[in-house]
């Protein structure tokens, strides 16, 4: 129940937006968030945006898993 | 689909097998709190993956699992009142109270039962109907729960005079402390829920800790979310370590979303809350605050239901706290199954016996 997804905000109108999640397009709250912008990466959930994604964020553990697989095979 | 598909590249996820491979030494008790991870974990095929040094137990992490037959039973009779749309989230659709189910209800009775995929769907339903008395049964963790107020609140600030909620919302941290004061459960550790936590932050699991010595882990749900997770859970455990980390970056910060937890705050307050097949956790569970409580559906329609006893020979209340497995019930596979669940947990979808029942049972 708990599901989350991530989506590209397309359009901001207020205190809703359009995103995109995978090609389709949707409205949304973004009651529960501040500082959005168009383009920023949001989750999404029960028609809502819980959060801003974190770019560098998911990179540096891209970059840990990446670590942590070199160091087992070298 | 971006921030899923760089985290679901193979490639990543054998390098940390191999590496939870050479540094588990111990055996260990880990527990996936998080329904969403439980179908995430048996669907990967991550338990299997592990060294047998490691047990993942699936703990009660699912708002329909833990939904009790008088909840049920309340929506029914609200459903039941004259001119009102009940309005609901999919999955509360067929969980069993000691009345039958909503889907039952509708088909049986010709009720005006309606799914939504957000409460926002309800208030709008309620708008667009002002001769109607709009319900909606609010059901969900602190993920859902915030989303709820918001909605809540819009109905307030708008004067809505026809939309009402039925809260049954529970709050994930005091059901962890229950757990933990199991002590036949051993838990070592544990994996702590994604989405809950964007909302709550890792800070409220010190305790976890700080009191009970543990480690805890907030983690994604792609397979090598999980996987790191579990890695950094057996690197604590190895290390004699405790402490609350966070996978889950790129969603999680300490402090959590203020703002949606502000709103919640202001809608909702703390109560005492029973769990299916669990019992009453303190603190547990979430009520309309006193500004609010003009949009209590039990207030306005004078509901009372009193606590019903589960006479069926489920053991989800087990399966819940992670004392017994899905095919230790012998109802699991016969007599309960999705398309004739018995219990919540092979209701809902994120349940442990429907996951299990899914991807696992036809191995075991
Ligand atoms: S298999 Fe069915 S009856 Fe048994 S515990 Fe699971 S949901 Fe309950």
């Amino acid at each position: 129940m708990c599901l989350g997804i991530p989506a590209k905000v397309i359009k901001i109108d207020d205190h809703l937006a359009t995103v995109e999640i995978g090609g389709a397009r949707k409205e949304i709250g973004l009651h529960l968030v501040d500082n959005i912008s168009v383009g920023d990466y949001v989750i999404i959930h029960a028609g809502y945006a819980i959060n801003k994604i974190n770019e560098k964020e998911a990179e540096e553990t891209l970059s840990l898993l990446r670590r942590l697989g070199d160091e087992v095979y070298r | 689909m971006r921030y899923i598909d760089e985290f679901r590249e193979s490639e990543y996820a054998n390098g940390i097998i191999d590496k939870i491979h050479s540094i588990s030494k111990k055996n260990v008790k880990l527990m996936e709190v998080c329904g969403t991870h439980t179908v995430a974990i048996f669907k990967s095929g991550i338990r299997e993956l592990l060294p047998k040094t490691i047990k993942l137990i699936s703990g009660p992490g699912c708002p329909v699992c833990v939904t009790p037959m008088a909840d049920i039973d309340k929506a029914i009779v609200i459903a039941r009142q004259k001119d009102v749309i009940f309005t609901t989230f999919g999955d509360m659709m067929r969980v069993p109270g000691s009345l039958g189910t909503l889907q039952k209800q509708k088909a049986d009775e010709g009720l005006d039962i309606r799914i939504v995929y957000s409460p926002l769907d309800a208030l709008k339903i309620a708008r667009d109907n002002k001769d109607k008395k709009v319900a909606f049964f609010s059901a969900g963790f602190e993920t859902t729960t915030p989303t709820i107020a918001a909605t809540v609140f819009q109905a307030y600030m708008d004067s809505l005079k026809n939309f009402f909620i039925l809260p049954v919302n529970k709050t994930v941290p005091p059901a962890i402390k229950a757990l933990l004061d199991t002590p036949e459960l051993g838990l070592n550790g544990f994996i702590c829920p994604g989405h809950v936590s964007v909302l709550i932050g890792s800070n409220v699991y010190k305790f976890i800790a700080e009191k009970y010595k543990r480690p805890a882990v907030i983690s994604g749900f792609e397979p090598v979310d999980i996987l790191l997770s579990i890695y950094m859970l057996i690197k604590q455990i190895e290390e004699k370590d405790a402490k609350v980390e966070i996978e889950y970056k790129r969603a999680v910060t300490p402090e959590g979303n203020k703002k949606a937890m502000g709103i919640m705050r202001d809608v909702f307050e703390p109560c005492d809350a029973d769990w299916r097949g669990i019992g009453v956790i303190p603190e547990s569970g979430l009520k309309l605050a006193k500004k609010y409580k003009g949009f209590d559906a039990v207030e306005h329609f004078g509901i009372n239901i009193p606590a019903v006893e589960d006479k069926t020979s489920c053991n989800c209340g087990d399966i819940l706290r992670g004392l017994k497995e899905p095919p230790e019930c012998k109802l699991f596979g016969k007599a309960c199954t999705p398309e004739n669940p018995v219990g919540p947990c092979m209701v809902s979808t994120e349940g442990s016996c429907a996951a299990y029942y899914r991807f696992a049972g036809k191995d075991n």
